[in-house]
């Protein structure tokens, strides 16, 4: 059999024909059937240069723009992964390794940084990466006048500098063992800089891909970046993006070949997709969430009884069922997903149980509760259907859920974060102290419970200067304890990233940390 | 008289910008707030409002955007910093071409189908034309695409369910991308102009004159031709003219179904993310679109009509 290995190895390399190839494993005693099966496996198990993929995606708008600071749509962030690349990326088995940068080390304390720069990077205009071009893409997303939504997280960062050509050196005003992960956020890309700015607008970076055109809302195309830095990346000649944001003509496009592949199924059609044998469906669990969180520093939500009898009187395998249909997996009332590194595995998973609610409620001094649940669409579709079957359930706990329907306009500015309860989704996030920081610390802008916890801001901040992996597990399965029994979060479910392509189509393991293999498709995937 | 019109549709033009200004206005949140969604915090906010000039009371911005209009600049977009005028411009020659596509096949074919019917009346093929096309007008437009898709792209392949279309293309290679949205749109506007058509000529076949030509022998079709046909022009170029404004500014489920890239999509999703030199511009375009052509119409009914085309 190794000398069929040895022809495998071959025709991989396409240094054989899969004609040569079959002739040589009948050769070798091998039916023909079976060489034609081997042969079909090696040769799609191999990424394979060349074709046009066309993609329709389910967002894009014509206000869209290239500026990396306002990417906040999954359209924009497949360009934006097609076009530039980041300090850092996670790979396609969910680690964290360099990109434009070649390597990083951190001080002893996790204060100051060192990123190495990459030698030989080139952007699409020519010009070479050095430490400059970092730098000021950096700061494209710091200072004053940024509207860039990677603000926040470089918040914590005192300054960035140059250190000659190739290095990068960063000092944060405490201790993170996780930086790498926030500085490769995708919004911070990187781009070529002149006299400390960087052209936001001209979508050059060091990417994959050149953008050939760009009309927001409609397509962007592209053509294969010849000096493309990543060896075994970019297997397309070309691509074209169409933003379908309609899913009954995205799947129409999928179904008559007009696309190759489409994201965000509709997966109340997705048994009618499966029949169809041309098309494939795939499948990931990431860090993306629905959450209902519940203002702490209001009543009746103040009292902890309460939020625990909340959290008992849902039904969340009910929810999977229905609002899913089984395509996610239940949350336990804190953010940290299974796929995420410190995911406490040993805690109990909270179930439906309307006599703890009730229990609860005594607690509490209340025999009934009403409160009002605002719920649109626009915090993730099903947003209302859910609500409304909270309320059938907590009403065995003499809960009473007034669902009240709000409009999808204006909802993020005028419904979440000012009515008391509401629906909400998060994309999660890579690392469990950049969820924590964002949404659950103490004074943090996006923190939609308004919790205060002494000893989980406490651990927040000593978890993330923490170096030691075992401590560093710790303390977060504790902040995963902590908000479940105490926080004002109800997480009742993760949901997957669905998506579908045509059977010619090919990927390696697929990355769940985003929609779209990571969102990085157009790089990854090839044609068989 | 005409420079009257122009100078009435000009008033009916500003009087719009103001209602459109002030509507967008009233809506919750602004674009700063609608392009950073949940992303966003106060800080961030107030930047890209002050980027974007929206810290400005709302008058000084109208008046702003007024003058620029009046030197023949539309200004840029809020959220991507792109010229409204080429931002608009490839939109809205896709919107006419589309209109033009469905007005070229909806006008001739409801003027016959109106006259046959006229002709025939109450036979089984009057009866089987009305039934059609009133169902075809009674569904919503989105289910009429998605009908045409199934029976003709995805059953069979004979047109691409996506009108993928880009400034390259060849006339007929546009026409044939264009196909499906083209014969929703005609399906949507054909029982409006149709019986409209049928309408005013049995409403003429009943006037004395044509009682004349009747008793006099004359055959049915000449009389209708001839005789009734010329007396209902009036009615019906206002009905089509109609139609045809509907074909430019209403679209926008059909552009959403078929993936088209028209003015409709542009003007939902500028309002969706309070862009209002967008919107503006957008509605002015509407707006212009339906004076000048209630204009043609009101034109083309006097020139139709000889007691009016020469006044006593």
């Amino acid at each position: 059999m190794n000398k069929l290995g040895d022809l495998e190895r071959l025709l991989r390399a396409g240094h054989i024909d899969r004609r040569q190839f079959l002739a040589g494993a009948a050769a070798l005693g091998v039916g023909a059937a079976a060489a034609g099966t081997l042969a079909g496996q090696a040769l799609a198990a191999t990424p394979k240069r060349g074709g046009k993929l066309r993609l329709g995606i389910g967002h894009g708008s014509t206000t869209d723009s290239l500026d990396p600071a306002t990417f906040e749509n999954g359209y924009m962030a497949l360009l934006n992964f097609a076009i530039n690349n980041h300090i850092a990326e996670i790979n396609s088995e969910g680690e964290l390794v360099p990109e434009v940068a070649a390597s990083w080390e951190a001080s002893d304390d996790a204060k100051t940084w060192y990123f190495k720069v990459r030698q030989g990077v080139e952007f699409h205009n020519g010009k070479t990466v050095d430490a400059d071009d970092i730098v000021a893409s950096v700061n494209h997303h710091r200072g004053a006048d940024s509207k860039s939504a990677a603000k926040p997280l470089l918040e914590q960062v005192v300054d960035i500098k140059a250190d000659g050509k190739d290095t990068v050196v960063v000092e944060l005003s405490g201790g993170n063992a996780d930086f790498p992960f926030v500085i490769g956020d995708y919004h911070v890309a990187i781009l070529p800089s002149k006299d400390g700015k960087v052209d936001a607008m001209s979508g050059v970076g060091t990417g994959g891909y050149i953008l050939e055109s760009f009309e927001p809302g409609v397509r962007a195309s592209f053509k294969r970046n010849p000096n493309y830095f990543k060896a075994g990346a970019a297997h397309f000649d070309e691509v074209e993006m169409l933003s379908v944001t309609d899913v009954a003509a995205r799947t129409n496009a999928l179904i008559t070949g007009e696309i190759d592949t489409m994201d965000r199924v509709d997966i109340k059609t997705l048994a009618l997709m499966k029949r169809n044998e041309n098309i494939k469906i795939a499948e990931t669990t990431g860090t993306a969430h629905y959450t209902i969180p519940m203002r702490t520093d209001q009543g009746p939500f103040d009292n902890n009884h309460v939020r625990m009898a909340l959290k008992h009187a849902l039904d969340r395998e009910a929810l999977l069922q229905t609002v899913l249909r089984g395509h996610g997996a239940v949350g336990n009332d804190h953010p940290i997903s299974t796929s995420n590194r410190y995911h406490a595995s040993d805690l109990e998973q909270r179930t439906y149980d309307p006599d703890k609610a009730k229990f609860h409620l005594k607690k509490a001094g209340l025999t009934e509760l009403t409160v009002p649940l605002h719920a649109a669409d626009a915090a993730f579709a099903g947003a209302v259907d859910a609500a409304v079957l909270y309320r059938e359930h907590a009403a065995d706990a003499n809960i009473n859920i007034e669902v009240v329907r709000e409009p999808n306009d204006g909802y993020w500015s005028n419904v979440w974060m000012n009515k008391p309860w509401c629906m909400c989704y998060w994309g999660g996030r890579p690392t469990e102290d950049w969820m924590f920081s964002t949404a659950y610390a103490e004074g943090a802008s996006w923190n939609d419970t308004f919790w205060k916890h002494e000893r989980f801001n406490k651990l927040l901040v000593e978890a993330r200067a923490e170096l030691n992996e075992a401590k560093r597990r710790d303390m977060y399965g504790e902040m995963q304890l902590i908000l479940r029994d105490e926080g004002g979060v109800v997480v009742p479910l993760f949901n997957n990233y669905v998506f579908a392509m045509s059977k010619k189509v090919q990927h390696g393991t697929l990355q769940g940390n985003w929609d779209m293999d990571g969102t990085k498709c157009i790089e990854r995937w090839w044609f068989a | 008289m005409v420079a009257q019109r122009l100078s009435l549709g000009l008033l009916t033009l500003f009087v719009v910008s103001l209602i459109i200004f002030l509507g967008v206005e009233l809506l919750p949140g602004d674009l700063a707030e609608a392009i950073l969604g949940q992303a966003a915090t106060p800080e961030t906010v107030a930047a890209f409002r002050k980027e974007l000039r929206l810290d400005l009371p709302a008058h000084e911005r109208y008046i702003e955007w007024l003058l620029g209009i009046l030197q023949g600049d539309l200004g840029r977009s809020l959220a991507n910093q792109r010229e409204i005028s080429e931002l608009i411009g490839t939109r809205l020659w896709n919107t006419l071409f589309l209109a033009s596509m469905a007005a070229v096949i909806a006008v001739p074919l409801s003027l016959i189908l109106g006259l046959l019917a006229a002709l025939y009346r109450n036979s089984f093929y009057d009866r089987a034309v009305n039934v059609v096309t009133l169902s075809s007008i009674s569904f919503p437009e989105f289910f009429v695409a998605y009908i045409l898709i199934l029976f003709l792209a995805v059953d069979n392949q004979v047109f691409p369910s996506l009108s993928n279309v880009s400034a390259d293309l060849s006339l007929w290679e546009r026409a044939y991308r264009c196909a499906l949205p083209a014969f929703t749109l005609t399906l949507v506007v054909v029982a409006h102009m149709m019986r409209m058509t049928r309408a005013a000529i049995i409403n003429l076949l009943a006037s004395p004159y044509i009682e004349m030509a009747n008793l006099k022998g004359m055959s049915r079709s000449r009389i209708i031709m001839h005789h009734a046909l010329p007396n209902a022009l009036s009615p019906i170029i206002n009905v089509v003219v109609l139609n045809l404004a509907y074909l430019v500014v209403g679209v926008v489920v059909v552009e959403v179904v078929f993936v088209y890239p028209g003015v409709g999509q542009l003007f939902v999703d500028s309002v969706v993310k309070r862009d209002i030199p967008v919107v503006q511009a957008c509605c002015l375009v509407f707006a212009a679109t339906y004076i000048l052509l209630n204009l043609t119409a009101d034109i083309l009914s006097i020139v139709s009509n000889p007691r009016l085309l020469h006044p006593r």
